[in-house]
């Protein structure tokens, strides 16, 4: 039974992560990862960690992603015009990437079938009062740290974003993108994303 | 298999039963006679006593209408959308408990939310914000400039109020110390009801739960005045009918919700009801009639008010109802740290 979930769960995770990648149009993408998200909470409930199963789902997929749909549908892009290739650079880049990855994936397979391996977590560790005790208290500091650095990602992309005061230097007249659908949800575009 | 599993499907499926085949039903008369009454006018009288039977006639109705997708529509993504609403709809209810735990004589002792996890309330919140996904889904799919503003509304309305209705349940968790919602009736139990001990976060919890079930004011996505019918413009038949429905069962899943973190779910106070069959049903009764006071509270706000525009919803939501509800949390921690509640 387990294993038949997982199974489930995990290919149509891998299957749909690569129709993100590949599929041209990015709102589908976009609602492509939301499957990716929901199949990873259901992992994440199969290993026992309901916490973060659900911390995922409210989180990933009912928020996060629909910010990128909103964003998405705002600036009505269509199908992603064909550029196969790219700059040359990024061919580096990516594969640079991906020996990164695949160097991380093989050191974990190797720390949990390797000669010292690692302690499965058990029930109790993951139990909300466990997890937000070692979080407050433990890991104070980091956790406050990734807030300050969420903190400083919005008020950047606030100053990028918003409209330039009368007596201030203006950066070149950007050609923006207006559509019927921008033009009418631009006010509170500019307050939630 | 085992009395568990047992107990988890009959508890799911009573709950399916009095949602999508009892209540929706029943409030779609209540709603037309409700606005009918409002509005000073007659409302549906021809099928059975009072109308009664007009929901049946109006499903069968929709069983039997053509089933049409427009031709620009993008087929996926435009059948996808009713399916995504209702899905989401019909879960989210799993973690409110019915009654008190249900003992039985061989000493099992089953309680009466269908997923009675540590998780509890957490799994309620994921669940109805996959319903935006409809609402995209339908809004994109359709290829309809109007649909498309329903959903982009849609999308940027319930990630706002969602935030403030997050922030209302953890003031009432705070206390309690736990997301278990049988935990939260037991609180209620001992120490009164939440809506007298936190009135602020009751009254951002309502005026949130409105802008969730896009209920007027807050159904921008809808708006027939500006929006055709917004996200739904396109559809008919069945497929139209399962939005219907699935606004009706998130109604009654919200009120649940509502009436279980503020007014003592199933609980009486000064009523003690027994582990036995009798005092879950007696349970059930009480938390349905608290609904049903929501729900028709819910009509009658529709027909009162007028809707609100856009950049005011916004703003209600963002600088209103939020400092309100982080306001409450922090008042509430200071006194949890205070030891005074």
């Amino acid at each position: 039974m387990e294993v038949a979930v997982f199974a489930i769960f995990a290919l149509l995770s891998v299957g749909f992560a690569i129709v993100v990648v590949a599929h041209p149009h990015p709102v589908k993408s976009t609602m492509s990862m939301v499957v990716v998200l929901f199949c990873m909470a259901v992992l994440f409930a199969l290993l026992g960690a309901p916490f973060v199963a659900a911390v995922q789902v409210l989180v990933y997929t009912g928020a996060i992603l629909v910010l990128f749909l909103f964003v998405l549908m705002l600036l009505n892009i269509g199908r992603e015009r064909a550029s196969a290739g790219g700059q040359p650079a990024q061919r580096w880049v990516a594969l640079v990437g991906a020996a990164f990855f695949a160097g991380f994936l093989g050191m974990l397979l190797w720390r949990t079938h390797g000669p010292d391996t690692l302690d499965a977590l058990t029930p109790d560790y993951l139990s909300i009062h466990r997890l937000s005790w070692e979080l407050f208290t433990t890991w104070l500091l980091p956790f406050e740290l990734v807030g300050l650095l969420l903190l400083v990602a919005v008020v950047a992309a606030y100053a990028m974003a918003r409209a330039p005061q009368p007596g201030e230097m203006t950066p070149a007249a950007q050609p923006g993108i207006v559509t019927a659908a921008a033009a009418e949800s631009a006010e509170p575009g500019g307050e939630t994303t | 298999m085992s009395v568990e599993l047992w107990a988890t499907l009959a508890k799911y499926f009573a709950w399916v039963i009095a949602l999508l085949g009892l209540l929706a039903p029943v409030m779609v008369w209540v709603e037309r006679r409700g606005m009918a009454l409002i509005q000073d006018r007659r409302g549906p009288n021809r099928v059975g006593p009072f109308g009664l039977i007009q929901p049946l006639a109006d499903v069968l109705k929709f069983i039997f209408k053509e089933e049409i997708v427009p031709t620009a529509a993008d087929r996926t993504m435009y059948l996808l959308g009713p399916i995504l609403a209702l899905v989401p709809a019909l879960t989210t209810f799993v973690v409110i408990p019915l009654g008190p735990d249900l003992v039985l004589s061989s000493g099992t002792r089953i309680p009466m939310a269908v997923v009675d996890g540590d998780v509890g309330v957490l799994l309620f919140l994921s669940l109805s914000s996959l319903g935006v996904y409809s609402l995209v889904c339908s809004g994109y799919g359709s290829n309809n400039k109007y649909s498309q503003l329903g959903a982009i509304r849609a999308t940027a309305q319930l990630i706002s109020y969602e935030l403030a209705l997050g922030m209302a349940i953890l003031a009432v968790l705070l206390p309690v110390g736990s997301f278990r919602l049988a935990d939260v009736v037991a609180y209620q139990q001992e120490h009164g009801w939440n809506v007298l001990l936190q009135l602020p976060g009751f009254l951002v919890f309502l005026v949130a739960s409105f802008a969730e079930t896009n209920r007027l004011p807050f159904d921008l996505p809808e708006a027939e005045s500006e929006l055709v019918s917004g996200y739904n413009t396109e559809y008919g038949s069945m497929k139209w009918a399962l939005f219907y429905s699935a606004e009706y069962v998130n109604m009654a899943s919200l009120a649940a919700l509502l009436s279980t973190l503020y007014l003592g779910g199933w609980s009486l106070p000064g009523v003690e009801l027994p582990n036995s069959w009798l005092g879950v049903l007696a349970g059930a009764g009480i938390l349905g009639a608290k609904v049903l006071f929501w729900m028709a509270f819910f009509i009658w706000v529709r027909f009162t008010f007028p809707r609100f525009r856009y950049d005011q919803l916004m703003r209600l939501g963002w600088k209103v109802l939020l400092p309100i509800a982080l306001l409450t949390l922090l008042g509430v921690a200071v006194l949890v740290v205070a030891k005074v509640y």
